[in-house]
């Protein structure tokens, strides 16, 4: 019997696959192609403290191996979540983690608190997006502010406390460490990378936007280098993602030193995808004669 | 019905026009489960998104057929399959057009590109009228299998090689003012849909218009295909395209 389970901070997943926040909607979309359950557990997209309508369209445009994306956190809000979207998430036997941006310090606090009140399984403090004018990446590129927006959420949280890292900086490794310091019980790691395009005709940039977040494989050495380093400076579980498409990605993630990874832009091509590398995985230990997923977390082989 | 991944076999492709294809697709569970005015997300080789195409027509509850232009390296790929080669379609998607009853009034505005999804709507009332403008009548095309369901079509061009030269809005308005209708149905570039929803608001005809936007997921989850519309309660938001979409109520769009 091969064993998938993995814990982040004291929440047992049955298999190390999770869907990334912002490319599974509140799980209802991909409920109507196989039981949600099947996931090791399901981010939720983005939340604000009031709904927010995000950014004009065009939001998305593809690149070589990639996808730009500038959204800008639109969602109906944190109290429309835990009444309207997280019972059917709960009922179905998902692992719930709600991701939540803010503008302010206060905001987070006030997010925070709500969702301690509710049957949510973690939280993923997203200081990374980089798609808002105010709050989201601000938080996350400076020591400091990691620390201390990490701590004082971490004091209004009852749940266990993921922070999403950005890539967008300068030491990843400083950033996380901070992280870890503030108190947070977990990582995850890259959200996405500014980037741009620009239409060589009209000479106007394809995003509305101007500027996003870039997504999918051609991210994925970055992801992969982000989480090895993190891996070698903290003690804290990881959640790996960036370019994860199928169990391959998957188990270069976890050697890496990730105990779990997120699937996102993958799910734009195959909607089946982080079924289909929960099943490679399973294949992969067997073949290697593994027993336990645990026994490949962060075991790269460094030259 | 719920969306399915399928994988079927191309049957049958034409040029129609330059860089213009035709092409009709076996597929049983998506004929029996595609409503007209829903679309097809086609996987296009390795590139990660897939393209949203609109379904043309169903046929003897096994074909689908769609019509795309080649626009970018997706749709150039896409332009290259071969009868017998298999795509991997992510389908049927969106919410379609309402159809009413076959002896309704239905009028049909379509503009270039925009006119393909059209005809399955088309070919279910018993005496349609089909305005459909062109850039020049190299682009025309279609014109047959509207008539053949028994449509009464006339044609404008941008410059006159065919038929009316002019917009074929002003066709649309010149009609009204002698006829009326039960709906009008219109695909094309935005600022002829939004013409045509003015005509529409101005005769006080129902009005469903068919909106396009770059597309992730396909399914609703990604929120990035966004289009302003009005809520129930007349203030404004962003639906989604590929799921309260493609089809709207031309009194919804915020034009």
């Amino acid at each position: 019997m091969i064993n998938l389970g993995v814990n982040i901070a004291g929440v047992k997943l049955k298999n190390p696959v999770i869907t990334a926040s912002g490319t599974y909607g509140f799980g209802k979309e991909y409920s109507n192609f196989y039981d949600i359950s099947k996931l090791g557990a399901i981010c939720v997209k983005g939340l604000t403290l009031s709904e927010r309508l995000g950014n004009p369209p065009p939001r998305i445009a593809e690149t070589p191996s990639g996808v730009l994306n500038s959204v800008g956190l639109q969602n109906p809000g944190v109290d429309w979540f835990v009444r309207e979207e997280l019972p059917m998430l709960k009922d179905k036997g998902c692992v719930v983690i709600a991701n939540i941006a803010g503008n302010t310090i206060e905001e987070y606090i006030r997010m925070a608190e709500k969702i301690s009140e509710s049957d949510t399984d973690l939280v993923e403090l997203n200081i990374s997006c980089p798609n808002v004018k105010e709050g989201g990446v601000a938080f996350g590129v400076n020591c400091d502010s990691v620390h201390q927006i990490t701590s004082v959420v971490k004091k209004n949280c009852r749940q266990p406390l993921i922070v999403k890292l950005s890539p967008n900086v300068t030491d990843i490794v400083a950033i996380a460490q901070s992280a870890e310091q503030g108190g947070a019980d977990a990582l995850s790691l890259i959200n996405t990378l500014l980037g741009m395009r620009i239409d060589i005709n009209s000479r106007k940039p394809i995003l509305a936007n101007n500027v996003g977040g870039l997504s999918g494989p051609a991210v994925k050495p970055i992801a992969i280098r982000m989480v090895w380093q993190v891996r070698n400076s903290t003690k804290l579980p990881i959640i790996g993602m960036g370019g994860i498409s199928d169990w391959r990605d998957a188990v270069e993630m976890i050697l890496a030193g990730a105990t779990a990874v997120a699937v996102g832009t993958a799910l734009f091509n195959n909607p089946y995808a982080p079924l289909e590398i929960i099943e490679g995985l399973e294949r992969y230990l067997i073949n290697k004669g593994i027993n336990d997923i645990s026994q490949i977390i962060g075991k790269v082989v460094p030259n | 019905m719920n969306p399915i991944v399928a994988l079927c076999p191309v049957i049958e492709k034409k040029t129609v026009a330059q860089g213009i294809f035709d092409i009709k697709i076996n597929s049983p569970e998506l004929a029996k489960n595609s409503h007209p005015g829903q679309f097809l997300h086609v996987k296009c080789g390795n590139y990660i998104l897939r393209r949203p195409i609109s379904i043309c027509d169903i046929n003897c509850d096994s074909i689908v057929r769609f019509l795309f232009d080649v626009r970018g390296d997706g749709t150039e790929w896409l332009s290259t399959v071969k009868i017998g080669d298999t795509l991997d379609i992510l389908g049927p998607l969106g919410k379609g057009f309402e159809i009413l009853p076959s002896d309704k009034r239905a009028i049909f505005v379509g503009g270039g590109i925009g006119i393909y999804p059209l005809l399955a709507t088309c070919k279910t009332y018993k005496a349609p009228t089909v305005f459909l403008g062109f850039r020049n009548k190299s682009y025309i095309t279609l014109i047959d299998d509207f008539v053949n369901y028994g449509a009464i079509v006339d044609i404008a061009t941008d410059d006159g090689s065919t038929g009316y030269h002019g917009l074929v809005t002003n066709l649309l308005e010149e009609h009204l003012k002698t006829s009326t209708s039960d709906m009008i149905y219109t695909c094309g570039p935005k600022l002829m849909m939004k013409k045509v929803a003015e005509i529409a608001r101005e005769y006080n005809i129902r009005c469903q218009v068919s909106m396009e936007e770059r597309m992730g997921c396909g399914v609703g989850a990604c929120l990035v295909c966004a289009c302003r519309t009005y809520k129930k309660d007349g203030s404004e938001t962003h639906s989604f395209v590929c799921k309260d979409g493609p089809i709207y109520e031309s009194e919804e769009v915020v034009w």
